[in-house]
């Protein structure tokens, strides 16, 4: 592994498949009474958190605790532009603190990457803007497997607003990174920008028919968050037609289960119930929703574990 | 000013012929060319082996004065433009305060006397305070002793059709243009800062698309043909924006066009590491559209090469890719860009070279003393290039107060050796000379 976690294509699928078989072990250790491991004392890891998140920060933070990392938070609403500091300086200052890790959010595209170039400390994307997530996509690639088995091969299906989708981005990535075949799914206006052209590139394969791809059986649908602002934007005209296009409704949930009982459904959260998932979906059995909370904390674990510990037994 | 009499340069007539001998230059003036009897206690420069040039002329400087003096003054940035080899820029209006009336104008141009390394001629805002809504003072900004007659909103298109319209027909009266920064703010907004398409699905980066560009060219195209009057457009940078260009000027359209270096040069997938030094407006293009921006340069379609040079602090561009300052560093190194790119292969010949850099230029802003050819009676605001140089950039030395140029550690072929302007010389070496 490189010394930070940028990117889903930082990861060869040797890997993935190291950080997926610690988040395993790190799985087993929080089923424990008593959860610390003494892997990561004396380190510091800083979430700093430009933007709001909830599910991401405190995971981040349980798993540099259950290590016996000592982890800060740092959140502050908007950019430091709008404080009149810059990035680079805002970061400077507290790596200038000795720190190991710089857990980064941001809501703008590839502020991790920036930082990165201008700290000495491990830094690892926990979202930057619209372009990625990569812990989201080793979470939901471990919860897949833990249901379905191995990816290699699965059918997968990602389906809403993927131009303002870093979960779609990472995702796409690992997934083809473990063999698996993915479907995009969305109106014309929520494809980013010049997907045919890196459909063509990353072997992905496109279309605007749910129902279709739900009737071919795929092994598992990655529902995405669709903001509602995004009709101000005029990316589609109404929640109606999104969701009769676009939702997974009760109706479609039978389509898929029909066409493949083993099918399981994701959801990075928040959802927008009624909206891009009915609560029949959402709450189906076939839901991995919580799952895939629970092996968040798992994943990042052995994220920090790779980069900060190195090499060896984990737990 | 001492008479300078310059020894063995190569110069070249409009057509392309080129000569060769000694240029005495007297009373700011080309006096003599060819074999030249000069007086013996003349000061020589030697000019072998080098190519002597009309002075430089940019339709496109941001000089940040007043405003921004941390980034850039009149006086720095005249020293920039020195050693570029330009003896004229046109100083964009969007200072702090903006250049939107006559005495702002006027101070432009007096502190440029006082930089008096190169003719700083004002560009005046279209619309007051650059807000695209009432018109700014274009015929005091004309009749003023800065005489404007350049006008434009850079940093932000004119896109009220009947502001436009209203502009381009009220600088008719007095042969003015309005160089228009070409960008719908609808189809590619404030935030727009990565061409739009498979890198900027890729980055997550805002896109702007082509059309954004192409569609207000067209419109101001069918605009400067209802009006009667001149439209210029800034830094065009798409395929589909020239194309739009080629059209209105077959049609009669009396529209001109620029071309910056970068976006000659420099190709979209530099923004892969989110490295803000790349972040410009309009954005860097793929290389299909360079390809076509230089066929447009080349066949006359696009008439000039303009820097855009936009000098910005470190800590203005060392934000998130999205939150930092758009814009690159120019004067510099655009002859350097230009002759490594096109002339040192000789796509583009020294004749050719002239004609955008030099004459093009001076001719759409009016400037009868700049871009003449080099003959006898020509003011001697003249530069001196050496083909066979190699540069390497370095933007700690850069004469620009700013350091964000995208050139940093390129090596360039071709160099400016020496600026002349109205005899005097203002740049020798890549230094600025004290005046």
């Amino acid at each position: 592994m490189n010394r930070h976690l940028l990117s889903s294509s930082d990861l060869t699928r040797d890997d993935v498949r190291m950080l997926l078989a610690t988040a395993a072990e790190m799985h087993e250790v929080q089923r424990r009474d008593v959860k610390k491991l003494p892997t990561l004392r004396g380190r510091t890891v800083i979430n700093l958190f430009f933007e709001d998140s909830t599910r991401t920060r405190s995971s981040f933070e349980i798993a540099g605790k259950w290590m016996s990392a000592d982890t800060i938070n740092i959140t502050g609403k908007g950019s430091s532009a709008s404080k009149g500091e810059s990035l680079r300086d805002t970061v400077r200052t507290i790596d200038a603190m000795a720190v190991d890790a710089l857990v980064i959010r941001h809501m703008a595209s590839g502020a991790a990457h920036q930082v990165s170039q201008w700290v000495d400390a491990s830094v690892v994307n926990a979202g930057d803007g619209t372009h990625e997530h990569p812990t989201q996509a080793l979470l939901d690639a471990y919860t897949m497997e833990q249901r379905i088995g191995s990816l290699d091969g699965a059918r997968v299906a990602i389906v809403g607003d993927l131009t303002h989708s870093r979960v779609f981005r990472s995702n796409a990535i690992t997934l083809r990174t473990l063999g698996a075949q993915v479907t995009l799914v969305a109106p014309p206006t929520l494809m980013p920008s010049g997907i045919g052209e890196w459909a063509r590139a990353d072997g992905l394969e496109l279309t605007d028919d749910l129902d279709s791809v739900l009737a071919s059986g795929p092994d598992a649908v990655m529902m995405l968050r669709v903001q509602r602002e995004r009709m101000s934007g005029g990316f589609f005209p109404t929640a109606r037609e999104y969701t009769i296009g676009f939702g997974l409704t009760r109706d479609r949930l039978w389509a898929l289960t029909a066409a493949n009982p083993n099918a399981v459904i994701c959801h990075p959260g928040p959802m927008n119930r009624g909206l891009e998932i009915s609560a029949d979906a959402a709450d189906a059995a076939q839901s991995l929703v919580l799952d895939q909370v629970s092996a968040g904390v798992a994943i990042r674990m052995a994220v920090l574990y790779h980069l900060l510990a190195g090499e060896g037994a984990a737990a | 000013m001492s008479d300078v009499l310059l020894t063995g340069p190569t110069w070249y007539a409009a057509n392309g012929t080129a000569q060769r001998g000694d240029v005495l230059l007297r009373q700011g003036v080309v006096a003599s060319l060819g074999s030249v009897d000069a007086p013996k206690d003349v000061e020589r420069l030697d000019a072998d082996g080098l190519v002597l040039l009309p002075g430089f002329v940019d339709l496109h400087t941001h000089l940040r004065e007043p405003g921004r003096e941390d980034t850039e003054t009149i006086a720095s940035g005249s020293r920039a433009a020195a050693v570029g080899g330009y003896t004229a820029v046109l100083a964009m209006a969007n200072t702090d305060p903006v250049t939107d009336t006559a005495e702002a104008a006027e101070r432009v141009l007096d502190l440029g006397r006082a930089a008096g390394l190169v003719d700083v001629v004002p560009v005046g805002a279209v619309t007051k305070g650059l807000d695209g809504g009432e018109l700014a003072e274009l015929g005091l900004m004309h009749r003023s002793r800065a005489g404007v007659t350049v006008f434009s909103d850079d940093g932000r298109c004119v896109a009220d059709g009947r502001v436009m319209r209203r502009a381009l027909e009220y600088v008719r009266a007095f042969d003015g243009v309005v160089s228009q920064h070409s960008q719908d703010p609808e189809l590619a907004d404030a935030s727009a800062c990565c061409h739009e398409g498979e890198l900027s699905g890729r980055l997550g980066l805002p896109g702007w698309p082509p059309v954004a560009e192409a569609s207000i060219i067209a419109r101001d195209a069918m605009l400067a043909e209802h009006t009667g009057s001149r439209v210029h457009v800034a830094h065009v940078s798409t395929a589909e924006g020239l194309d739009v260009v080629r059209w209105a000027k077959a049609r009669g359209v009396r529209m001109t066009a620029e071309v910056t270096p970068h976006h000659l040069a420099l190709g979209t997938e530099l923004l892969t590491g989110y490295d803000p030094t790349f972040k410009v407006n309009p954005p860097l293009r793929p290389d299909e559209d360079r390809r076509a921006l230089v066929d447009g340069l080349l066949e006359g379609t696009i008439d000039a090469v303009a820097t855009d040079h936009a000098p910005h602090a470190r800590h203005d561009k060392e934000h998130a890719f999205v939150d930092a300052a758009f814009g690159m560093l120019g004067l510099e190194t655009a002859f350097s860009v230009v002759h490594d790119l096109l002339v040192a292969d000789g796509r583009l010949g020294w004749a050719d070279l002239s004609r955008v850099m030099s004459v093009n230029p001076a001719r759409i802003a009016g400037l009868a003393r700049h871009g003449r050819e080099v003959a006898e009676g020509a003011p001697a605001s003249l530069v001196l290039v050496d083909p066979t140089a190699r540069v390497t950039v370095d933007r700690a030395t850069s004469q620009s107060l700013s350091h964000n140029t995208p050139w940093h550690g390129h090596t360039l072929s071709g160099a400016v050796h020496t600026t002349i302007l109205r005899g005097t010389v203002t740049a020798r070496g890549g230094k600025p000379t004290a005046c």
